[in-house]
């Protein structure tokens, strides 16, 4: 058999306990899920099918109600464990601080020394594009900018798992398309795994080396589906006709899921 | 250019002073040119310069106490979030409440002198301090927080590093209202209940009808109060726009 | 009530009960401080015996009148200003320092020149509460959207129409916000002035009574004043609450 999976997870589950006003909230699971070290996986599923709620878990944000979660081997239980990076939906860059500071926050956290610093983040300014912005403000920088502050801030410590939560969530069509080339690059560069939530299918298609497909809450996995790109892969690949292929499959199994979530939803009204 | 439109407003008032001045006369208002010279004048007598000693010692150590206080009660209920739930509506109404109808209470437990005026101006800067206190520490953007998890910060580096500097916007406009309520309620007291200080003063030339002094203290007052104001205000501005 | 109404509730019925036992046991003199028992049931048997009604009508007349003009004023102002930008911006430097201006320090040349009646004191109320109000207008008529203004005049409403059925909803919650202030700082205007200097009203009475050493009466009218202000401020709190809350939709 292969080398043991970087990522396991096996009947892990998220129930909400019941408070004063609501009930108790299955949101998540049971999940099994393997990820292969260096692989990059993609999830979508519908709005509220718990896809953050399974980066939180394994991020070590929050525990599993039921099932185990290992990284590296080592269980992860509602702590971040060593070598694992997030690059959350919203902007958390910092903005009291200008962007070198910003990249070098976390790793002088860690204990990085000065020069030690100051190299690492200088070669993520450049791998990232924002050497000339190094001395800026968050504040005059664009969405798709600050976004790139903090994927650097998380690469400048050389993370083995990156998850990745609906990062270009927020940018226009033409800016996804080229945060993900950078982030192949990325993936290439860092050979870490990554996991990555969208509800953006043609992203998923086009980035990853498997798509994990979520049924409506409670989330679980319907299908696994491997897109056999080569690793060395652009947005070009958007124009080939097996993308094409891909991206349907894709539809057919989310439409209707996609339809039971939103009679959820309007069920709950 | 930035200077030129608070230039003009002042202009504007000198001028409606000056002309309001002609159709009321010297026994109802006193010239914006008398009243500065009154003014240069008091600024230059020891005995004048006493009584500003007199309202700063107070305003300042009550701006203090203000503050420590303020900061303390606003963190704590900002940290922990029912106690925030439960105690913010008694601090809203505390902050609209005529915090001078508690003078007379304050004069009976401190008796007169200086005590009571430090305490008169504490009690109006603590309420608004703690309110914006509590806020900033309520409204943290929560990916802050789970950013300090996800780098694996310490309590202590999670607090020094990121939930002060984050917060320090907000928790500087509350010290601006807040020091300038703090003088508000140091120069009421002052004119309430006091034999001493600016306030008093302010009262002493209203019973003597001397219009001159009566304005010029007045017009220290605004001046002291509104540079202060604007200097607070342009770090308050600058702080916001940085985030 | 929600579970935190009920510890907030605990949590003031356990602060009054802690005066009570100082009180009571003499660790504070009632030179210092009344038990808070004594003081409800002197307010309920002073205002009953009536000595004070006259005063308690000046002071809540004066703040009414305060509060209408301010607001008046205030709305009128800032609909004004709204109207005119260029003039707005130089006065900028105002709004934003107005609050921060003592403003009782005007009170000696209020009383030098409108004498020592209730003038003055509805001055300050109004000088106090009209800024709030005129900073609320403009900012509720610079929320109405462009877009719907635009609506306005492709469907050809004149000013008076396009003002009643566009700017005004969009405008009346600040502008509630700003009547809310004006209340607040009204009562504490007209008080605090009634404290400083005068000859009559609720707070001349706290003076008086403080000056003579009655206890008894001071504290009665204290409470008196603060309850009813915080009924009055809670009452409008919690009406602008719903307000805003029906228009989150």
């Amino acid at each position: 058999m292969a080398s043991p999976a970087h990522v396991l997870l096996r009947g892990v589950t998220r129930i909400y306990p019941a408070r004063a006003g609501r009930p108790e909230l299955h949101a998540l699971g049971p999940i099994d899920l393997d990820l292969a070290e260096g692989e990059f996986f993609a999830v979508v599923g519908p709005s509220g099918c718990g896809k953050s709620t399974l980066l939180e878990l394994i991020a070590g944000l929050a525990a599993p109600s039921a099932g185990e979660a290992t990284f590296e081997g080592r269980a992860i239980n509602g702590r971040v464990p060593d070598g694992v990076g997030v690059v959350f939906q919203e902007d958390a860059s910092f903005p009291w601080l200008n962007v070198f500071d910003n990249i070098a926050f976390g790793l002088r956290h860690a204990g990085g020394g000065a020069t030690e610093v100051r190299s690492r983040v200088d070669y993520a300014l450049e791998f990232m594009g924002l050497k000339e912005f190094a001395g800026a403000y968050p504040a005059q920088l664009s969405g798709g900018m600050r976004q790139r502050v903090c994927i650097a801030r998380t690469l400048v410590l050389k993370p083995r798992l990156i998850l990745l939560d609906e990062p270009f969530g927020a940018l226009d069509q033409q800016t996804r398309l080229l945060m993900g080339d950078e982030l192949l690059r990325l993936w290439r560069e860092t050979r870490a795994t990554i996991l990555l939530i969208t509800h953006a299918l043609d992203e998923a298609a086009m980035l990853a080396d498997r798509v994990g497909v979520m049924s409506a809450r409670p989330g679980r996995f319907l299908d696994v589906v491997s897109t056999g790109w080569p690793r060395e892969r652009d947005s070009r690949i958007v124009s080939s006709s097996a993308f094409g292929g891909l991206t349907s499959r894709l539809w057919t199994l989310l439409r209707a899921e996609s339809l039971r979530s939103l009679g959820h939803a309007a069920g709950q009204g | 250019m930035k200077w030129r439109d608070p230039l003009l407003l002042i202009a504007v008032v000198v001028g409606l002073w000056q002309l309001l001045y002609l159709y009321a006369g010297d026994s109802a208002l006193s010239s914006p040119v008398t009243t500065a010279r009154t003014l240069a004048i008091m600024l230059q007598d020891p005995r004048f310069l006493v009584h500003v000693r007199e309202t700063l010692l107070a305003f300042l150590q009550g701006f203090l106490i203000a503050v420590l206080i303020g900061l303390a009660i606003g963190f704590a209920l900002g940290a922990h979030a029912f106690s925030g739930e439960v105690g913010e509506p008694i601090l809203v109404a505390l902050y609209s409440i005529p915090k001078v109808t508690l003078y007379p209470i304050i004069l009976l437990i401190f008796g007169i002198g200086m005590p009571a005026k430090v305490a008169f101006g504490a009690i109006q800067g603590i309420v608004p301090i703690a309110l914006f206190a509590m806020n900033a520490i309520r409204n943290l953007n929560p990916v802050y927080a789970r950013t300090a998890r996800v780098l694996r910060l310490s309590p202590v580096a999670w607090t020094k590093e990121l939930l002060l500097p984050a917060a320090l916007p907000e928790v500087i406009t509350g010290i601006r209202v807040g020091f300038s309520l703090t003088l508000i309620g140091t120069l009421l007291g002052e004119m309430f209940g006091a034999q001493r200080g600016l306030g008093y003063l302010l009262m002493q030339a209203m019973g003597l009808h001397h219009m001159p002094r009566l304005m010029a203290l007045t017009l220290l007052l605004v001046l002291f109060a509104a540079t202060v104001n604007a200097l607070l205000l342009a770090l308050d501005r600058r702080l916001h726009e940085r985030g | 009530m929600s579970r935190v109404g009920r510890i907030r509730v605990l949590v003031l019925l356990g602060a009054v009960a802690t005066l009570e036992a100082l009180c009571r046991t003499g660790v504070i003199s009632s030179f210092t401080l009344i038990a808070p028992s004594t003081i409800v049931v002197s307010t309920v048997e002073i205002l009953a015996s009536g000595r004070f009604t006259a005063d308690i009508v000046v002071t809540l007349r004066n703040v009414a009148a305060a509060i209408l003009t301010a607001m008046i004023g205030g709305v009128a102002i800032g609909t004004l200003l709204h109207g005119l930008p260029a003039t707005r911006r130089v006065l900028e430097p105002l709004f934003a320092t107005y609050y921060a201006i003592p403003v009782y320090a005007f009170y000696p040349l209020l009383i030098v020149v409108f004498g020592l009646g209730d003038l003055p004191q509805i001055a300050i109320g109004f000088l106090l509460a009209v800024m709030a109000v005129v900073i609320n207008t403009m900012n509720g008529l610079d929320r109405v959207p462009a877009v719907l203004l635009k609506a306005a005049r492709v469907q050809r409403l004149g000013p008076l129409a396009t003002a009643w059925s566009m700017r005004l909803p969009y405008a009346a919650p600040y502008v509630f916000t700003g009547f809310k202030l004006c209340v607040a700082y009204s009562f504490v205007g007209v008080i605090g002035a009634e404290f400083i200097t005068s000859s009559r009203g609720i707070g001349y009475e706290i003076a008086f009574a403080y000056n003579n050493f009655d206890n008894r009466v001071m504290y009665a009218l204290i409470f008196f004043i603060l309850a009813v202000v915080t009924l009055v401020n809670m009452s409008l709190y919690a009406w602008e609450r719903r307000l805003l809350a029906r228009r989150q939709r």
